[in-house]
């Protein structure tokens, strides 16, 4: 019975992973914007959702969607200025950011400083979470099979062109900037009512980039992959405890090789660009109604 | 149709354009020819609003288009063949072409505009599903061509299509061009080939550091000696 509680609790958190690496790679893998602070919106959610049970008493869906809309504000709100820079310097700017908002939430009072937030009641579950993955999933299908989708696909394709295909490529990155946050600010939420427990450095710049490991392991721009690469990197250290003591011991030392050796064996990910199944799916149901 | 007064721009301190001012008529091949630096490039762009303007004027059909954002341009009727192609390369050809169509709303008339595409270049349509980047050089200039024509522009900015391609296939490309034009689409044409320019084109301006130092019809520069030292290799 432990041992089943173990694994379920394995599989939730491989289902919130899912859903931070599927909306890191809707901002990073599919419209090509490098962001270092995705884990930041996840914590701005977390912090919301909690707030407005504990303190407001607030039911648990509706905290966990003003958690999500709070994360698309600041995600819209940190696009505007930001999305006008480039590849590297976005990246720095996100980096930034997080660090902004990490010391923000540690000096705080109402978000309990470094002591972070207890008493959370423990609502998340495995059905709960399951079903928050589908959602997520299939309203990023839709989004990615839409001209809305095509924009983000065009605009890490080459800027310049999609911009003289008359893409306003400033409002789709900020809006894509803003879903990923949305989503992020979900699996925030559903974080903390399963943990029980946050502090701010649950949400660093450590956590940032270990959701950028799951979509580069996985593969930028393949949403299989993103999710693929959620679960590899959630079981992996996991698994690793279990084998042995010594292997136990130096655990994060093989999780750190395992990066390394991947992206030597297979810089593309695992499941690379241009086979993610859904817009192979697109192309065709398109060529069916629009191109002929 | 085109009409530019005075265009100056700036890449940070440097000035591109020094005071560029041409006019294309309705129905018109018009080329601009000149080396490399000389600002060809940058005229497209101003014109598309992908370059700030300094000072000067644009107007498009009588009506000023100066510092507009490129998708208020696009829907006015001005579509670019970028330099180097610049297609989609992980995207289908079917893809490509229908974000050129990006503007445009109405199923129907995408279709009807793909069709003719697909008239100009059979070969895209073979292709439909391939992914672009694995196209040959001149069927991607043919795809970036069509994706242009997507847009259903009464103005196409061609931005060096010949660079890259065999000779053989800068004619086919250069006969569609003429093509497009004889069915109605006026084409500003910036080409370093100024040999092949100058056959199809009605009218040329010659460029120089950002400056236009030479215009006149395309037969006369054809035969101009000094245009013939410095850009036919005579």
């Amino acid at each position: 019975m432990k041992r089943m509680n173990y694994y379920l609790q394995v599989l939730t958190v491989i289902g919130i992973n899912i859903i931070l690496a599927v909306s890191l790679n809707l901002v990073s893998g599919f419209t090509g914007q490098l962001s270092l602070g995705h884990a930041t919106f996840m914590g701005i959610g977390a912090y919301t959702a909690t707030l407005l049970a504990l303190k407001l008493h607030v039911p648990f869906i509706p905290s966990l969607i003003f958690g999500a809309a709070m994360a698309a504000f600041f995600g819209f709100i940190i696009g505007v200025p930001t999305l006008r820079l480039k590849g590297d310097y976005l990246a720095i700017a996100t980096l930034g950011f997080g660090e902004i908002m990490k010391n923000i939430l540690l000096n705080l009072k109402i978000t309990g400083g470094p002591m972070g937030l207890r008493g959370i009641p423990k609502v998340t579950n495995i059905y709960i979470v399951a079903a928050a993955v589908v959602v997520v999933i299939f309203t990023l299908n839709r989004i990615m099979i839409s001209r809305v989708g095509k924009s983000f696909i065009a605009i890490r394709e080459d800027e310049l062109a999609a911009e003289a295909m008359g893409i306003n490529t400033t409002n789709y990155k900020i809006l894509a900037f803003t879903i990923g946050a949305f989503y992020a600010g979900i699996a925030g939420g559903l974080f903390a009512f399963l943990f029980r427990y946050i502090n701010p450095n649950n949400f660093g710049f450590m956590k940032s980039i270990e959701i950028l490991c799951m979509v580069v392991l996985g593969g930028m721009g393949n949403t299989a992959g993103a999710i693929l690469g959620a679960a590899l990197l959630t079981v992996l250290p996991e698994f690793l405890r279990s084998v042995s003591p010594l292997i136990s011991q130096y655990r994060m030392v093989f999780y750190g090789l395992l990066l390394v050796v991947m992206m030597i064996v297979r810089p593309q990910g695992l499941l690379s660009n241009t086979s993610f199944y859904f817009r192979r799916i697109s192309v065709e149901k398109n060529a069916g109604k629009g191109g002929r | 149709m085109l009409k530019l007064e005075n265009v100056v721009t700036h890449y940070g301190n440097i000035q591109a354009l020094k005071g560029i001012s041409l006019e294309i008529s309705r129905g018109e091949i018009a080329t601009v020819i000149g080396a490399n630096g000389a600002g060809k490039t940058t005229t497209l762009k101003a014109i598309c609003g992908l370059v700030g303007v300094t000072s000067g004027k644009i107007f498009f059909e009588e009506k000023d288009i100066t510092g507009k954002p490129t998708p208020d341009i696009v829907s006015s009727g001005i579509a670019m063949v970028p330099e180097g192609r610049r297609i989609f390369p992980r995207m289908s050809v079917l893809e490509n072409l229908q974000l050129g169509a990006y503007l445009n709303n109405d199923k129907n008339d995408v279709r009807k505009d793909m069709e003719r595409v697909f008239e100009l270049f059979p070969i895209l349509k073979q292709r439909l599903k391939q992914v672009a980047g694995t196209l040959s050089g001149g069927e991607q200039q043919m795809l970036a061509i069509g994706r242009a024509l997507m847009a259903k522009p009464r103005l196409l900015l061609l931005d060096e299509p010949s660079m890259g391609l065999a000779p053989m296939i800068v004619s086919s490309i250069f006969d569609i061009i003429t093509e497009i034009n004889q069915s109605g689409t006026t084409i500003l044409l910036v080409e370093q080939n100024a040999q092949m320019a100058l056959s199809i084109a009605h009218k040329g301006y010659v460029l120089e550091t950002g400056r236009i130092v030479m215009e006149d019809t395309a037969e006369n520069l054809l035969h101009n000696e000094q245009v013939k030292k410095a850009y036919l290799g005579e």
